[in-house]
């Protein structure tokens, strides 16, 4: 089976070494990760991880259930690039002097759609959101007018599917949550 | 030993809450959890809490181990055999490190142990102070859990996750590092146990659907096979899985550590798996028409070459650890779930039923299996003694009734090949990890929780001293354990290994050994060594008989072979019977 790129979204609690679990689980099975982003989520002291890896089919399945097994991880959701809608974003840092040569401003403006955050007379910052081969595709052609910095971050993404986070969330809380007339009953 | 030690601090109470240091918080905090019995040896970070223990002498018995790594298999099989969380302790740096085979040792075979370790002062970590070790990070791959407590006040609600989490779903071992400030600050005492954690859900409502499919597969087939594992026992629905065999007339075979979970001697008993398991189940794995997977997880020494592991069977797979389903083995019905809560559900909808000519084929392969492997293993008429004669002749004695404690490898395969093990839990034995040296402070674990219960070790020369420092706690607090050593004078599971696919190239695996009944004498155990075959059955015996400790040296067969065996790379199907080297 082919190895493809999947975008693991995981919810976790806010806890101290979650990240160093989820590695290890990666790392046993010999899978790189692509890129690697944490944020909050939309509920409450829940925090999300966004990963993106490249592995088979049958390899995200075992590793996404061994994630989600541990104590800590709320859920894990697993996605091919077009289950969902993403993003990454790219500061890059160019020589004001390549920028002003010919119409590169013009082409990095209307064609690659990037933003300038800031202007002095060494150097030009440059915003680009955008999915990776869009952000390569512009860091290749600034790259003649002298790069002098690139980031980027990791992939963020939003799922596509309608049930959300918070309806698991509810459905584990009544499987076991203990009711108060059972507390009664002990 | 025990004078009397005046409690020095006096109850100081904070708006009616009771102040305690936090060693006592901890101390309280697992009597609260119901232990009784802690394994631990003491060190510097420890101390606060080694202190306290102390004037709860009433409450705790703690077991020190001559070896932290004997202190977690020791809580390990406590737990095994009393149905409780284990309990341990070690101090900071080499002393939690010493827990690490232990702790994975319990990790792989799902038992619930909690480990405390100490941990430098908090403003010290991370400086590589002295005996600092990031146990956390060490810890994390083998526990199911684990958290470091820096502040006093949080020792409480960390216990009680502790217990939660050990214990339900799927249990595991997990850790608290707590450091040596936190055990001596103080803190209002206050303990509620965990029954709930939002990103932990132990419970899953029943797939009563998946249960109907179930049932439905079940009532068609005609070469059924139950897989029972190690999850029969941990949710104790051995009674439930024995009324589903009995009213669906399926065979049953057991795992490793699903032995003793089904009574041997059953009529539809047919004995275990794996790569020295039974002829039978192994063979007709690959002649089953459906095979019910219960509570186990296709481990690589059940299955043996997974592109021919039942291929022409549908198989049902009833475990509560999703990630072990779909894992090694791809099954047509998944039922994620607790082992008892299914079977229960599944016992009104099954047929009652019976297979009988398919249990004679069982039936076939036992007498082929005896004809040409136990016969002469267990009723040999000359040559030195053989393994599997002495275990059945344990097992004749004792009845089935005691608790059998194993080390790993040959030792371990003939316990489990030849003891009719008959109550739950009446095995105990390192599974998933192998561990050699586990034997020894198992057993003393085992019957420390089992005091009623006779407990018998059958150890190998090469892991009895891999963990022999333990002779030292049975001397302390005078357990009276039996141990029984199958010395062949070779590490005789990898020797066989290199008789079979090395050549007979014998690479550091004979030992020169020392005389164990003179060691044995000098931590005051009574010892016998055993040569000749007539008098192994009053050896046994007298050894059985005594009121006390007792270890009995026997000389094996040198170069004994455990039979059959389904050779690595081979199919379940492809089982050797017979090996001429």
């Amino acid at each position: 089976m082919g190895k493809q790129e999947y975008t693991i979204s995981l919810f976790s609690e806010d806890h101290i070494g979650i990240l160093n679990q989820i590695t290890i689980i990666l790392t046993r099975r010999q899978i790189n990760i692509e890129s690697i982003t944490a944020s909050e989520s939309a509920v409450k002291g829940v925090h999300l991880l966004t990963l993106v890896v490249k592995t088979t089919p049958e390899m995200i399945r075992k590793v996404a259930k061994q994630m989600e097994k541990l104590v800590d991880v709320l859920k894990v959701f697993v996605h091919s690039s077009e289950e969902i809608i993403y993003q990454e974003i790219a500061l890059i840092k160019v020589t004001t002097k390549g920028m002003m040569s010919g119409n590169v401003i013009d082409h990095v403006l209307r064609t690659h759609h990037a933003r300038i955050l800031e202007v002095s007379p060494e150097y030009i910052v440059l915003e680009k959101t955008g999915h990776k081969a869009e952000i390569s595709e512009l860091l290749e052609h600034l790259e003649p007018y002298g790069v002098l910095q690139f980031a980027r971050s990791g992939r963020v993404a939003i799922t596509k599917q309608v049930r959300e986070l918070n309806s698991y969330l509810q459905e584990m809380d009544e499987a076991n949550r203990v009711k108060p007339e059972e507390v009664e009953a002990r | 030993m025990k004078g009397k030690i005046e409690t020095q601090q006096e109850a100081v109470k904070v708006n009616g809450v009771e102040q305690v240091t936090g060693a006592e918080a901890l101390l309280r905090s697992l009597i609260t959890e119901g232990v009784d019995t802690i394994f631990g040896y003491p060190g510097g970070a420890i101390m606060p809490v080694y202190d306290k223990l102390l004037d709860f002498e009433d409450k705790l018995n703690h077991i020190l181990t001559r070896h932290e790594q004997g202190a977690a298999h020791a809580a390990q099989a406590y737990a095994m055999v009393t149905g409780k969380p284990g309990v341990c302790f070690a101090t900071s740096g080499p002393g939690s490190t010493n827990l690490i085979t232990g702790i994975a040792n319990a990790y792989l075979d799902s038992v619930p142990v909690i480990f405390i370790t100490a941990q430098v002062v908090s403003s010290l970590i991370g400086s590589d102070a002295f005996q600092e070790t990031d146990i956390l990070g060490v810890s994390m791959p083998v526990t199911k859990w684990n958290c470091q407590v820096k502040k006093s006040e949080d020792i409480p609600d960390a216990i009680a996750r502790a217990f939660y989490i050990a214990t339900t779903g799927r249990p595991g071992p997990v850790l608290i590092d707590v450091t040596k400030d936190a055990q001596i600050e103080k803190l209002s005492y206050k303990y509620k146990k965990c029954t709930y954690l939002r990103a932990y859900n132990p419970h899953i409502p029943l797939h009563t659907r998946s249960i109907e499919s179930a049932a439905i597969m079940i009532n068609h087939a005609e070469k059924p096979l139950i897989l029972a594992g190690h999850g029969v026992l941990i949710s104790r629905a051995e009674k439930e899985l024995m009324a589903f065999a009995e009213k669906t007339g399926i065979p049953v075979a057991v795992t490793l550590l699903g032995l003793s979970s089904f009574p041997a001697g059953h009529r539809l008993y047919t004995g275990f798996l794996g790569m020295h398991g039974n002829y039978g189940p192994n063979l007709l794995t690959n002649e089953a028409d459906l095979i019910i997977a219960i509570g186990m997880r296709f481990d690589d020494r059940v299955t043996g070459n997974l592109k021919k592991y039942a291929k022409q069977a549908r198989i049902i797979h009833i475990e509560i650890d999703d990630a072990e389903i779909n894992k090694n083995v791809q099954v047509d019905l998944e039922i994620h779930n607790d082992a008892k809560e299914v079977l229960e559900a599944l016992i009104p909808l099954v047929k009652k039923s019976s297979h009988e000519s398919w249990i004679r084929e069982f039936r076939i392969c036992d007498k082929t299996e005896y004809d040409r492997v136990i016969k002469s293993e267990t009723r040999p008429e000359e040559g030195d003694i053989r393994m599997g004669e002495v275990v059945s002749l344990v097992s004749e004695l004792t009845k089935g009734d005691a608790i059998i404690v194993t080390d790993v490898g040959q030792n371990q395969m003939s316990a489990a090949r030849y003891y009719k093990f008959t109550e739950p839990n009446s095995l105990v034995t390192s599974g998933g990890m192998g561990t050699m040296g586990f034997g020894l402070p198992a057993a003393v674990g085992a019957k420390t929780g089992r005091p009623d219960k006779q407990v018998i070790a059958f150890l190998g020369d090469g892991g009895f001293q891999m963990t022999i420092q333990e002779l030292g706690t049975i001397l302390h607090y005078k357990i009276p354990v039996k141990i029984i050593i199958l010395n062949n004078s070779f590490l005789g599971m990898v020797r066989q290994w290199q008789d079979m696919f090395f050549k007979k190239r014998y690479a550091s695996t004979e030992l020169v050994n020392p005389d164990f009944v003179a060691i044995a004498g000098g931590f005051s155990i009574p010892a016998k060594k055993v040569v000749n075959r007539d008098e192994l059955k009053k050896s046994l015996s007298g050894m059985l008989a005594a009121q006390g400790p007792y270890l009995l040296d026997i000389q094996i067969e040198k170069e004994g072979n455990v039979l059959p065996m389904v050779e690595p790379g081979a199919s379940v199907s492809e089982v050797t019977l017979n090996y001429k080297g």
